[in-house]
């Protein structure tokens, strides 16, 4: 890393962890969402990276979420810290095993399987409602954060600083990642994996620790998001917040572990004041922003950092 | 015993007649254009919306009854002639040229267009047309009542299959359309016009979409929210059977509408699973689906 990018990230971190404190209570919240979603679009664009695009991360964002509810209500576990643990390595689980077999698909086979993984969750959350509530979902009361249980009124600050932390950690761990052997495999995957094979790498093992990896991102996403609101609901693992995700990447961009999460923040706030003044026409803006988008900016929001340069040179 | 199997097998047909027709205007779009339109779910939709106002206004009017069912072709009609042409030439075709990824990320933008704009111009409160339905009257089979109306979209999705059959194999249009399947690049050295084939071709699917949900919509309450289920379960039918195949998407369709009647009468709460587990036991053994080629890969 440039020392130069440093500054800029320790900076960052600082400056939104002060604003926690600072900024009203409804901003804080969504800025919560919006880091959480975040993690859930840094594990698409994880698998952007290797050409894959998946319209199912809420398979392990709503596996991540319902991990934290049942282990709130069958375990009696309050501890945040705890929750966020066993949500990562329950996602991580299960990506160990659908993985297996997706790992092998490439584009819309890979889209459409992760799609209908996706599928199969959200129609068990809805038919076993006499464990995951049906379509009400279950309330998870307020956790303890490291072992204090604060009152309702700094909880969400807590809960917004915790979430910056975990978001700051996974950003550099990915970022350590995409800089491995492993993660320039993933480029190679993308660029033309039979080369790939010929130079003695394995497609599928890179592909499936990828996609494990990515799955602890969103499974950490989902997990945050759960102890934020307070609720989950079978919601969650509908294709549709997949699709969200896969818009919030797109919108971002994928060239660095910051985008996905700048494209979030923008979703977020996007998302609040579009709702508020144009319920009904909201998807459709999205929709053609996404075709606007993909036509002229198709590597999305991070490219506007090189417009300054471009100037310059002509 | 006897019972629940001819159960299964009729539930089983008439869900997989439904599947066919949606499935097989997925399968044409992806074997010509190589596109897979996830927004072939809101096809459906409009279809299903184009049907139950057509229906509705029919019904109004004091006009020979049985002339409400000329308003589920007309609306599916409908539907391909103006969203067909308007989406693959205002949008898709800019695609064509990019990866993959972006083709698919397109059709899910206009996807959510589509979704708003049935909201806009319909409403979100559910509409019901049920006078097709009902008109047929019922029909005993061994202990159980069917609706006629259900026999009816058997019937149907037969008939299409076979003038779509016989309009890829026999006819000088089809023929291209296979020649464009085949070889797109060749085909258009041979002087086919690729650009015009492709918008016939994609009005063609859209028009089997609109159909689909034509033939729905007097059946169920239609209301936003019903594109996005279908789009699923119309690509599991398409994958399953090989994509750009027709014979592939009747097998796939009768397979997952039997599996399905079977879960449902046995094992209720496996329905999606099954649905699921079939379509990666076959991917296992044919990566491509069962009537699915498979491709060389290019350094």
């Amino acid at each position: 890393m440039k020392p130069r990018a440093v500054l800029i990230g320790v900076l960052s971190f600082v400056g939104l962890g002060a604003v926690g404190f600072v900024l009203p209570r409804w901003t804080v919240f969504l800025f919560s969402l919006a880091l959480a979603r975040g993690l859930a679009a840094l594990s698409v664009a994880l698998l952007m990276r290797a050409g894959l695009v998946s319209f199912g991360q809420s398979l392990f964002f709503a596996t991540g979420a319902y991990t934290a509810a049942f282990m709130v209500r069958l375990l009696g576990v309050r501890e945040a810290g705890l929750l966020l643990v066993g949500a990562v390595i329950v996602s991580m689980t299960v990506a160990a095993l659908t993985g297996l077999w997706i790992a092998r698909y490439r584009e819309i086979f890979f889209a459409m399987l992760s799609l209908a993984f996706t599928m199969i969750l959200y129609g068990w959350l809805l038919k076993a409602y006499w464990i995951t509530g049906g379509t009400d979902g279950l309330r998870i009361p307020p956790p303890t954060v490291l072992g204090t249980a604060w009152s309702v009124d700094t909880l969400r600050s807590v809960l917004y600083e915790a979430t910056l932390v975990c978001t700051a950690v996974a950003l550099v761990l990915i970022h350590l990642f995409l800089d491995s052997p492993l993660g320039y495999a993933l480029r190679a995957v993308r660029d033309n994996e039979v080369r790939l094979e010929y130079l003695g790498s394995s497609v599928w093992q890179v592909v499936y620790w990828a996609y494990v990896l990515a799955a602890g991102l969103a499974g950490l996403g989902g997990v945050l998001t759960a102890l934020n609101v307070g609720h989950v609901d079978p919601q969650l693992a509908y294709w549709t917040t997949a699709g969200e995700f896969v818009f919030i990447t797109l919108l971002g961009g994928t060239e660095s572990v910051l985008a996905p999460l700048i494209g979030a923040v923008v979703f977020e706030f996007l998302r609040t004041y579009a709702l508020k003044y144009a319920p009904y026409t909201w998807q459709m803006a999205l929709g053609g922003m996404m075709l606007l988008l993909i036509l002229f900016m198709p590597r999305g929001l991070w490219t506007l950092r090189y417009l300054r340069f471009r100037k310059a040179v002509s | 015993m006897i019972d629940t199997l001819v159960v299964i097998g009729t539930d089983g047909l008439i869900y997989a007649a439904w599947l066919f027709l949606i499935a097989l205007g997925l399968s044409l779009i992806y074997g010509v254009l190589r596109v897979l339109n996830i927004a072939h779910g809101s096809f459906y939709a409009l279809g299903a919306y184009a049907a139950a106002s057509l229906i509705g206004l029919y019904g109004r009017r004091d006009l020979w009854p049985y002339g409400v069912y000329l308003m589920i072709p007309l609306a599916a009609l409908a539907v391909g002639v103006v969203v067909g042409p308007l989406v693959e030439r205002g949008i898709l075709r800019w695609m064509y040229p990019r990866e993959p990824v972006y083709q698919l990320l397109a059709t899910y933008a206009l996807f959510l267009i589509f979704e708003d704009l049935t909201k806009l111009v319909w409403g979100v409160d559910p509409i019901y047309a049920y006078a097709p339905y009902t008109l047929l009257g019922e029909v005993s089979i061994g202990d159980i009542t069917y609706p006629w109306y259900s026999l009816l979209l058997v019937g149907t999705a037969a008939v299409v299959g076979i003038l779509v059959s016989v309009f890829i194999r026999r006819t000088r249009t089809g023929r291209i359309i296979v020649a464009m399947i085949e070889d797109p690049e060749m085909s258009m050295a041979l002087g086919i016009d690729v650009p015009r084939m492709s918008v016939l071709a994609f009005s063609i699917g859209t028009v089997l979409a609109g159909l689909g949900g034509a033939m729905t919509a007097p059946m169920i309450a239609v209301m936003p929210g019903m594109g996005a289920e279908v789009i699923v379960l119309a690509f599991a039918v398409v994958v399953l059977g090989g994509l750009g195949s027709l014979e592939g998407a009747a097998v796939g369709a009768l397979l997952i509408g039997l599996l399905r009647a079977a879960t449902v009468h046995l094992f209720p709460v496996l329905e999606l699973f099954v649905i699921y587990l079939v379509m990666a036991l076959v991917l296992i053994l044919r990566p491509r689906g069962l009537w699915g080629r498979v491709e060389v890969r290019r350094l």
